[in-house]
């Protein structure tokens, strides 16, 4: 309960935090309430005429294949949000250990975990993820797709977690639970974690808002789940079927808008929720 | 900056240049067992250009010329051999061009556009990002502000679209794709190259509307700290016209940061914007990886993975030599 109230001050101290949180809302709850309204079976190809205008009908309009869009963006999104919530959560799982482990205890391990960190963050994320893709080409469905991404969604986490354990390791109550005793597990959990939670929450943010980034990169050069109606492969198909030029405006324009809203809601969380990580930044934004 | 420092980073180079190239021919190794000559073979077979019982030697001759019958680890050997002296081998689409030159041909494309494009959304993003820090700077600009740093959330290509949409098929004011127009003579005119401007100014733009927004938040959060400072103050009470505080004192000062960044997005020119140059069909290296993609060209897609990879690890290294001379409190001493 206390912390609901919690949430409801920052959410009312941080008019961006809830504004990224509004949006987003709506992308989850379209995703999760269609179906009930929008009848999903005509995202598959031949289901209904195809090259028709937004009507009362279809009112984002019919692809080239006869997929009504409405019902391939109720299909689509969830996956689409799926792909960035998985690759996210491993990416922020192996960055959460990794940068405690290797900001915490130091020494080898660290300019180990440091050297690997810096080095492929030099390396053009979406340029390995084609090379990986490509590979395996046949066999990408939505959750390979999110595992290819999270193979590289990991190393920014892992770094900025890093730094922040650093700065916190030498703060006055973790010295005071180091000479009270306690183990280093329990003072990872019990102490430095609980203080930088509204960070990682920031930090997932990120993490997401990248991996849907990637995934819709490889989505749109034609590297994503070939069967399955995610945003990115909608997108795909409309530049490979020239829609741009045929004048099929809404055939692009719609899986844009949906991407525009998520991507930039989740922006919006992340800076609030930096805010609120950092308050001496508070001015900044 | 001392020899040591040097040796070690030239290393860092050749070991990141290495391990993508290792990458690169284990990878597609550990996979589904294809063979990319036999599908080759056969796909001209199906299209009847060759007699299906010839295929087996076929297959056995092209393995030899190309050293697919001996073991792996000579296999490596002589791929790591071609890859440090940058042969990346034939196309398989489009044989008997090879690779090296088909990157080759495309990547002073990509550089021109990129570099321009880069530095114009700089400039512009980090100006707007500093007045709108700035507490005597006109309200307009920080009415700018909140709309650049909402596009800057949304990827360039898609951009690409909209601006493609608007100025090249609704308003026809620019070419709807290529680097080009087709029938014109490539050659060093003046028509030429204004050809060549008027069919870069859209990608160019969707670059530049999104960069904007990115360099302009970063640029607002130094300025913010920097016009807190006391010298800043005290340039005010010694009653030093606005522009002058503004200039040499607030942006001199929140500048170096911004360099740093604008080195590292610099470094990644050439691998930047792959997809903005699909939507365009603009002639650089995406529209060559993205057509390698459509073909299952392994041979060109690896190389210019690796081509890109090999740019961007040899401007930052280039980067981490000339800090030094940027910022001189940075210097690559012992304590490195």
């Amino acid at each position: 309960m206390q912390r609901l109230s919690q949430i409801s001050y920052y959410l009312r101290e941080s008019p961006m935090l809830a504004a990224g949180f509004i949006m987003v809302s709506i992308i989850v709850l379209f995703g999760l309430l269609g179906p009930l309204f929008v009848d999903t079976s005509l995202a598959q190809p031949l289901s209904t005429t195809p090259r028709m205008e937004p009507s009362w009908e279809h009112p984002f309009g019919t692809d080239d294949s006869g997929r009504d869009l409405l019902s391939v963006m109720v299909v689509g999104v969830p996956l689409t949000l799926r792909i960035g919530l998985l690759a996210g959560a491993v990416g922020l799982g192996l960055g959460i250990v990794l940068g405690f482990t290797s900001g915490y205890l130091g020494g080898r391990f660290d300019v180990v975990t440091r050297g690997i960190v810096d080095t492929l963050l030099t390396v053009p994320g979406l340029v390995v993820l084609v090379s990986i893709a490509s590979t395996i080409r046949e066999e990408i469905s939505v959750n390979i797709m999110a595992l290819v991404v999270a193979s590289l969604a990991w190393m920014w986490p892992t770094r900025v977690i890093r730094s922040q354990v650093l700065s916190m390791r030498e703060r006055a109550y973790v010295q005071m639970a180091k000479l009270n005793g306690m183990s280093t597990a329990e003072i990872i959990w019990k102490e430095l974690f609980p203080n930088l939670l509204p960070y990682l929450a920031a930090q997932f943010a990120n993490a997401v808002n990248w991996a849907i980034l990637s995934s819709i990169g490889l989505e749109a050069l034609g590297l994503g789940p070939q069967n399955d109606p995610t945003v990115g492969m909608t997108i795909y198909w409309a530049i490979t079927f020239s829609a741009l030029i045929r004048g099929m405006w809404w055939w692009w324009a719609i899986p844009i808008a949906f991407i525009g809203l998520i991507f930039v809601g989740l922006l919006m969380i992340a800076v609030g929720l930096d805010e609120l990580a950092n308050p001496k930044q508070r001015k900044a934004v | 900056m001392n020899w040591n420092y040097i040796v070690r980073r030239v290393a860092l180079f050749l070991v990141v240049v290495w391990a993508a190239a290792s990458v690169n021919f284990f990878v597609p190794r550990l996979g589904t067992g294809r063979d990319p000559i036999r599908e080759k073979l056969g796909q001209l077979a199906a299209s009847g250009g060759l007699r299906q019982d010839g295929i087996e030697a076929m297959v056995k001759a092209y393995q030899a010329k190309f050293g697919l019958d001996k073991p792996l680890y000579v296999q490596y050997l002589n791929f790591l051999g071609d890859t440090f002296t940058l042969d990346l081998g034939y196309s398989l689409a489009n044989y008997p061009a090879r690779v090296g030159q088909m990157i080759g041909n495309a990547i002073p494309w990509t550089i021109g556009l990129m570099v321009v494009s880069v530095l114009i959304g700089f400039a512009l993003g980090t100006l707007i990002g500093a007045l709108s820090a700035w507490p005597n700077a006109p309200p307009w600009v920080r009415s700018l502000a909140v709309p650049f740093m909402t596009l800057s959330a949304i990827p360039p290509y898609l951009l690409g679209l909209i601006v493609l949409y608007i100025l090249g098929l609704k308003m026809q004011w620019f070419p709807l794709s290529g680097g080009y127009s087709p029938g014109m003579l490539a050659i060093a005119s003046v028509d030429f190259y204004l050809d060549v401007l008027h069919h870069s100014i859209l990608p160019a733009l969707a670059i530049v509307l999104q960069a904007v927004g990115f360099w302009a938040l970063g640029m607002r959060g130094m300025m913010v700290t920097t016009s807190g400072e006391d010298y800043v103050t005290l340039a005010e009470a010694n009653g030093l016209r606005n522009r002058t505080i503004f200039f040499r004192y607030g942006l001199r000062n929140a500048m170096l940061p911004q360099f740093t960044a604008l080195g590292l997005s610099l470094a990644n020119v050439v691998a930047g914007q792959v997809i903005v140059e699909v939507i365009f069909a603009y002639p650089g290296i995406g529209t060559v990886l993205f057509q390698a993609i459509q073909s299952s060209d392994y041979t060109v897609i690896n190389g210019v993975v690796l081509i890109l990879i090999m740019s961007i690890g040899l401007v930052t290294m280039l980067m981490d030599f000339l800090y030094p001379l940027l910022d001189p409190r940075i210097s690559h001493s012992r304590q490195n």
